[in-house]
């Protein structure tokens, strides 16, 4: 656990199993995502951590959630009180902010040390900065005609005072023009945000390095689109730089961003899953769209770009191929004969039975020396090497499906709901008496997400006796999804609801326990170093 | 810009002509004056020393707050210009800026020929023999000057 670890509590209300099938509502974590946290208000919202810490579980995290407008009054606060310290004009303070990867406290300890040094770092003339040139004798960094001007960018110039004219604290003079494409450039081509150069060459003889245009110029010169885009620019490097655990949303079209703290070597225990306003659920560690708890990040990675890599075609392998008995090439047989000579070693041999051929004689299509010794050895041998890439699709397998019988619990929903709908028209029953078969399906779908990455989890674990203690959680949990999973696929009727729905309930109580009951404990696990992987699992930065 | 060429685009070619710097010869092209024919003398004292190095300059069309693109046409044995003929040099990504001029741009890869960084490769097989075995290396440049850039 990293320092600041006291800027949030993981162990807040923790789990007591009596309560849940007493009081699952108020008491039950993995509800989080249910859609009455996402419709929050926009004042609760604000803050959701602070509406859910009653029903917080050892695994859940706490976080925030900003809208584009919070990230832009919180840049204006720091830069405030940049400002008040320092005693600096806000455009000076933003810029410096800005190079300092707004890193206030490096910021206030480097400028107080030696304000000049640091001013020239990050380009800001000292005694030519925004303060001083408001009141400074020439005030060069305005817009001004001046006669008989020639730019040496465009080479344009006019004898009268014609063209409007800028240069910056540095005294590099060109037509607005050029200064307005050359920001232009920048923001649009190149996507910068973070500062804008002076555009002479040898601008770093007059300071440390080139002087920087000022959020204020900039604003002045470029047309509103571009000025809108650096603005969003600098609000995603203000993001991106952020060392107290910002985040986008990586949800469509959603702007907020997300504060959480659990980082770095947490993430080696917590998977900090979290819900934007927006309705998108991430892992705040790693940005996969969705909750893929109880994998870790780092087995997630290394999982999700295996089965990228692999799945398609070590299924495809294991289908249609086999490997030579002698150098164990790959070899997919690519005519109706049995016959089989490996192009590599020149061995020949049977495709059924595995065989040398020369045993066969001339038996080309039908093989009958299934016992033969050394069809059976070369038998074994392919088992062996064909050994990992089953133990793969086994995981894989079950992972995929799933995922795969997620997606059909979702459309029998769809079907179920409409039914629901025409009973409540049809019958005495109620709009919240029908509510359980939503819950229901909600639970199977989240605890099918668990499960399919239970899977990528067990398919790195070591073989022990703890692996194996897992594996009887994943059991229990898949056990209780398959028997809900059934219940949601019974017939319904006006005479077996009141029936249905009792049993419907407790199972969905029982199957929330479970996955609260593998969740606590792989997290336990976790902290107590438990679980042993057989690769190395890839941190995340 | 508009369709009509900048005075900036025109006022180069034009002063390139009137003013060539010493060693450097940078036409345009008659179908686009936007596209050069460039060609450098190797510096005296290097091992490039009598070679005339053709080059391709091209500008693109946010020039000049977007650096030229320029490669070599002739092969050559240099730690920062690769096979392709393309060039590491700061003031042609990063570096540059828009009160840089084709003039300014030729005369840096002239000086690059006097003075190879091989710190900062692009052609690594070079740098790492510049490094290793300097003489071995600039005799290499040198055989190249006279295969393939040799002036008639």
């Amino acid at each position: 656990m990293s320092e600041d670890s006291d800027n949030y509590d993981m162990d807040a209300a923790s789990f007591e199993g009596s309560d849940i099938v007493e009081d699952y509502q108020s008491s039950n974590p993995s509800e989080a995502f249910s859609d009455e946290d996402v419709d929050i208000d926009d004042n609760d919202a604000f803050n959701p951590s602070e509406a859910l810490k009653p029903k917080k579980s050892k695994f859940d995290v706490d976080y925030k959630i900003y809208g584009i407008d919070d990230i832009i009054n919180n840049q204006q606060s720091e830069t405030d009180q940049v400002c008040n310290i320092f005693g600096l004009q806000p455009q000076d303070a933003i810029i410096l902010l800005r190079h300092f990867g707004w890193n206030k406290e490096k910021l206030i300890e480097r400028y107080s040390e030696d304000p000049d040094r640091i001013l020239k770092q990050v380009g800001l003339a000292p005694g030519t900065s925004a303060a001083a040139q408001s009141d400074s004798r020439a005030s060069p960094s305005r817009l001004k005609r001046v006669k008989g001007f020639t730019c040496e960018i465009c080479f344009s110039g006019s004898e009268d005072a014609s063209i409007q004219t800028l240069a910056l604290s540095c005294g590099h003079r060109f037509c607005s023009d050029c200064w307005k494409m050359h920001c232009e450039e920048k923001i649009n081509g190149q996507g910068e945000s973070r500062k804008i150069e002076c555009m002479q060459s040898d601008c770093q003889l007059t300071c440390a390095t080139k002087t920087v245009m000022s959020e204020q110029i900039i604003g002045q010169i470029v047309s509103e689109d571009v000025f809108r885009r650096y603005q969003n620019l600098a609000n995603k490097t203000y993001v991106e730089d952020n060392r107290r655990g910002l985040r986008f949303c990586p949800g469509p079209d959603c702007e907020n961003v997300i504060e959480c703290q659990v980082r770095g070597s947490d993430l080696e225990s917590y998977i900090p899953i979290v819900l934007c306003k927006c309705g998108q659920v991430s892992c705040f560690g790693c940005s996969f769209n969705g909750d893929h708890r109880p994998a870790l990040c780092g087995v997630t990675n290394l999982w999700v770009k295996k089965c990228e890599d692999d799945s398609e075609t070590a299924n495809w392998i294991s289908a249609n191929t086999k490997e030579c008995p002698r150098c164990h090439s790959t070899i997919e047989k690519n005519g109706g004969c049995n016959h089989m000579t490996c192009r590599k070693c020149r061995h020949e041999w049977c495709w059924i039975c595995m065989g040398e051929w020369s045993a066969h004689g001339t038996n080309y299509y039908n093989c009958n020396r299934y016992e033969e010794k050394s069809g059976k050895d070369a038998r074994d041998g392919q088992q062996k090497s064909r050994v990992s890439l089953e133990r793969y699709l086994h995981y894989y397998n079950r992972y995929a499906n799933h995922e795969q019988s997620a997606r059909l619990d979702r459309e029998l929903y769809t079907k179920t709901e409409r039914k629901m709908d025409e009973m409540q028209k049809s019958t005495s029953l109620t709009w919240i008496e029908v509510q359980f078969v939503k819950k229901a399906v909600e639970t199977v779908t989240k605890c099918r997400m668990t499960l399919k990455w239970t899977y990528a989890m067990a398919y790195y674990l070591e073989r022990n006796s703890m692996t194996e203690l897992f594996e009887d959680n994943q059991a229990d949990l898949e056990k209780a999804v398959e028997n809900l999973s059934e219940l949601l696929e019974k017939p319904l009727d006006v005479e077996t609801i009141p029936d249905l729905r009792s049993q419907m309930q407790n199972a969905t109580n029982y199957v929330k326990s479970r996955q609260i009951i593998l969740l606590e404990d792989t997290l336990q696990g976790h902290l107590e170093g438990r679980w042993t992987y057989h690769a190395a699992i890839p941190s995340i930065a | 810009m508009s369709a009509g060429l900048p005075k900036r685009i025109l006022k180069e070619a034009e002063r390139l002509q009137v003013d060539a710097p010493e060693g450097i010869q940078a036409i345009p092209s008659e179908e686009d004056i936007r596209y050069f024919d460039v060609s450098i003398q190797g510096p005296d004292g290097s091992p490039f020393e009598k070679g005339i190095f053709k080059l391709e300059l091209w500008l693109p069309s946010s020039y000049p707050m977007e650096p030229p693109k320029v490669r070599f046409l002739t092969k050559i044995y240099h730690p920062n210009i690769d096979k392709l003929g393309r060039i590491c040099l700061d003031i042609l990504k990063d570096k540059w800026s828009p009160a840089l001029q084709i003039r300014t741009v030729l005369l840096s890869i002239q000086a690059l020929l006097s003075s190879p960084n091989p710190d900062d490769p692009l052609a690594n097989d070079v740098a790492e023999h510049y490094k290793t075995d300097e003489q071995a290396a600039k005799a290499v440049s040198k055989e190249w000057t006279a295969l393939y850039a040799e002036s008639l």
